[in-house]
């Protein structure tokens, strides 16, 4: 039996013939060794040397600087400011991340359902996505605004009280909250959609012979399920994306008022950039760095348990 | 197979019903893909729509099922039209081809879907909280003992917690039989169960079938393109092409007596053996100018239609006899297929079955290497008209057989 099968020689570990040449496989990590130093030079070295500079007092256009281990850490813990910043972060992710992801699923199945007019109401929730969000950022400004502000003569013809979005405590991270899930919605919209045209049809069909008829019941029965791979991917990306929000606060707010609307990515930008303290910064990244890690990893451990590929 | 230790749920021969469909139309846009489709199924009845893909046939399943609507024409079960009813409320069953289970739920949830929710209150099927809705132990208890009995009756209780990525085909399969069952429907639709399936585990499961069809008694509806799914389990055919039933017929019938030379095309494999024929101004058939012992009516060209089995080479006299010679062969074991082009027309080719030890002797008499003669009796020619209906023939009496070419 053995002879007939195809005779394949066992693979020489030291040598092997190509193209009747005598090959030593070191010759093969030669030719891997540009790729793998290009991706170490371009996407561990800077991880690594951040997480180096944040072990020193380096300042930025200072010729000498001196490791001073945890001191960095030391002093985040103490400052109150740091604190504040991390609250206003999550703060910030918990209003934006379930409302873009469940009005990004809402958006999807709705539009997704339509006979006419599918592709207009696509495009046009995916605009935010594609228009850069400082540009957007003065329009949202005006429509925000406490006295010429659209919102607020809405406010005021309703009987209500005028809201100074953007000067008060209160309402300042909300405000930025909207904008971020103006930004978001049309993405998550649109990885909905390519999920659930990935759902069979037959699925629904066996729910209506099985006598699920209602459309609530059925979303539940089907197409929920059938999202999870769809909405792990979602939460993850939503998460990180919302954990970044710098470019809204830097050119609306500026942290303000009193420091209402400082974000992680704010004050690592005033270390880094302002106050030229790349020691203190690289510890804020660092730290930025280990939540996003930490929370990617539970989400994708909680979610895959729910998920049924 | 443990004796019935008293499940309520007995799956007994109540279950079965007339399904009758007249005159359905469907449009798809531009395309008729239903052009008033009528056909009768008696209750218990095993009935295939068989066809080649686009035919209409899954469409027409559909419709049936309260899918998708019609455009015309009417369905009654047991008698009574259902064109107004929701799917749940014909009481059919469906078994898809890709199975369709729930992924995330287990053997056992799946198999009680259908179940839950024509026991259980809505309140109670929802998620999480639905377990704590009170007054459904019950129902509950029902469903469970149904549930167990149809997986015992398909052979899968020691799966019922496990989840469908976990299951080979065949199981998966049983699975969406047991859900189909588990309702005690009185018509199964059926789309091309079968067609997921590895060759080796189709030819058990069409035996498993047949075997489900006697002892549940229920009406069968049975979509497939595969003529052999079609012969062998069906008790009748309908075939269908281009969004119209042209024969509907038992198996043995459909073959041996098709209706259209479509129909003898599609059934029966190898495919039929068609040659060009004339009838003359007295009803005398013949090939390409040879006279053959078979009469019809009408003047004119026509085909003859001779089944792979029918033709006997090198046989002696014949009725009908015409001259070939032998291009390649296949051997299938007990039977080998000869290849031949018939030397009267050059276009056209001839497949002739033949027992192995047949084709044996031919070889040792050195006879494959010549011109061979295929002949067959006048009874099984099948004459076709010019617009491929079929033909009424009998043998000629009194007409001398055809020579030995």
């Amino acid at each position: 039996m053995t002879d007939l099968a195809l005779h394949t020689p066992a693979p020489d570990r030291a040598q092997r013939r190509r193209f009747g040449a005598r090959i030593s496989p070191a010759f093969g990590y030669a030719f891997a060794l540009p790729s793998f130093l290009l991706m170490l030079g371009v996407l561990l070295l800077p991880i690594a040397l951040v997480i180096a500079m944040s072990f020193t007092d380096y300042e930025l256009g200072a010729t000498e600087f001196s490791f001073v281990g945890l001191e960095n850490y030391a002093t985040l813990t103490d400052d109150r400011g740091f604190w504040k910043a991390l609250i206003n972060t999550l703060y910030y992710v918990a209003l934006v991340v379930p409302t873009s992801v469940v009005l990004g699923l809402l958006l999807a199945v709705l539009v997704n359902g339509l006979t006419h007019g599918r592709k207009f109401y696509q495009v046009a929730f995916f605009l935010p996505v594609t228009s850069t969000l400082i540009a957007m950022a003065t329009v949202w400004k005006y429509l925000l605004h406490g006295t010429i502000g659209p919102v607020n003569h809405l406010l005021v013809a309703l009987g209500l009280p005028s809201i100074e979005f953007f000067g008060d405590p209160n309402f300042v991270m909300p405000a930025l909250a909207i904008i971020g899930i103006w930004a978001l919605t049309g993405f998550n919209m649109v990885l909905f959609t390519s999920g659930l045209t990935a759902i069979p049809e037959e699925l629904y069909e066996a729910s209506a012979v099985d006598g699920i008829d209602s459309p609530l019941e059925r979303f539940f029965t089907v197409t929920l399920p059938m999202l999870g791979p769809t909405t792990m991917f979602v939460v993850i990306t939503t998460s990180i994306t919302a954990f970044k929000v710098f470019d809204t606060v830097a050119v609306l707010t500026r942290g303000g008022p009193q420091g209402a609307s400082d974000v992680l990515l704010y004050i690592n930008y005033l270390e880094g950039f302002q106050y030229m303290r790349i020691g203190l910064a690289s510890a804020i990244t660092v730290v930025f760095l280990g939540i996003i890690l930490i929370l990617s990893l539970v989400q994708a451990r909680i979610i895959e348990r729910k998920v049924h590929y | 197979m443990k004796p019935a230790d008293g499940p309520p749920h007995q799956l007994g021969l109540t279950m079965t019903a007339t399904v009758s469909i007249s005159a359905i139309e469907k449009r798809f846009g531009a395309t008729q893909t239903l052009k008033g489709v009528s056909v009768d199924v008696a209750a218990g009845e095993f009935l295939t729509l068989v066809g080649p893909s686009g035919c209409g046939k899954s469409t027409l399943l559909r419709i049936l099922a309260g899918l998708i609507p019609q455009d015309g024409g009417t369905i009654h079960i047991d008698g009574a039209p259902v064109d107004h009813l929701a799917p749940k409320d014909r009481d059919v069953s469906m078994v898809f081809q890709s199975y369709a289970l729930y992924p995330h739920m287990t053997v056992r949830e799946n198999i009680s879907t259908p179940l839950r929710v024509q026991k259980l209150h809505r309140s109670a099927r929802m998620p999480v909280i639905g377990r704590f809705v009170p007054g459904q132990a019950t129902a509950r208890a029902e469903i469970a003992s149904a549930v167990e009995a149809v997986a015992r009756q398909v052979e899968i209780e020691s799966l019922l917690s496990r989840r469908p990525a976990q299951l080979s085909g065949g199981q998966r399969q049983r699975v969406a039989l047991a859900r189909a069952m588990v309702r005690q429907p009185r018509v199964f639709l059926m789309d091309e169960p079968l067609s997921n399936l590895d060759a080796r585990l189709r030819v058990h499961m069409r035996g498993e079938l047949s075997e489900l069809h006697r002892q549940l008694g229920a009406t069968f509806v049975y979509v497939t393109h595969d003529q052999v799914e079609a012969m062998t389990m069906s008790t009748r055919v309908a075939l269908m092409m281009e969004g119209e039933i042209i024969q509907v017929a038992p198996p043995q019938e459909i073959y041996a007596n098709p209706a259209d030379i479509r129909v003898a095309r599609f059934i029966g494999s190898p495919e039929i053996n068609l040659f060009a024929a004339e009838a003359d101004d007295q009803g005398q058939v013949s090939v390409a100018g040879r006279p053959t012992g078979l009469r019809t009516k009408p003047k004119g060209p026509l085909t003859i239609g001779l089944r792979p089995e029918v033709i006997a080479v090198n046989g002696g006299p014949s009725d009908i006899a015409i001259p070939a010679r032998l291009n390649r062969m296949e051997r299938l074991g007990h039977d080998v297929l000869l290849h031949v082009r018939p030397e009267v027309d050059a276009d056209t080719s001839a497949i002739v079955r033949v027992s192995a030890a047949e084709v044996e002797a031919l070889r040792m008499r050195g006879h494959l290497e010549e011109r061979l003669t295929l002949g067959a009796p006048a009874a099984s020619a099948l004459l076709f008209a010019a617009d491929g209906k079929r033909l009424p023939s009998r043998a000629a009496q009194g007409v001398q057989a055809a020579e030995r070419v």
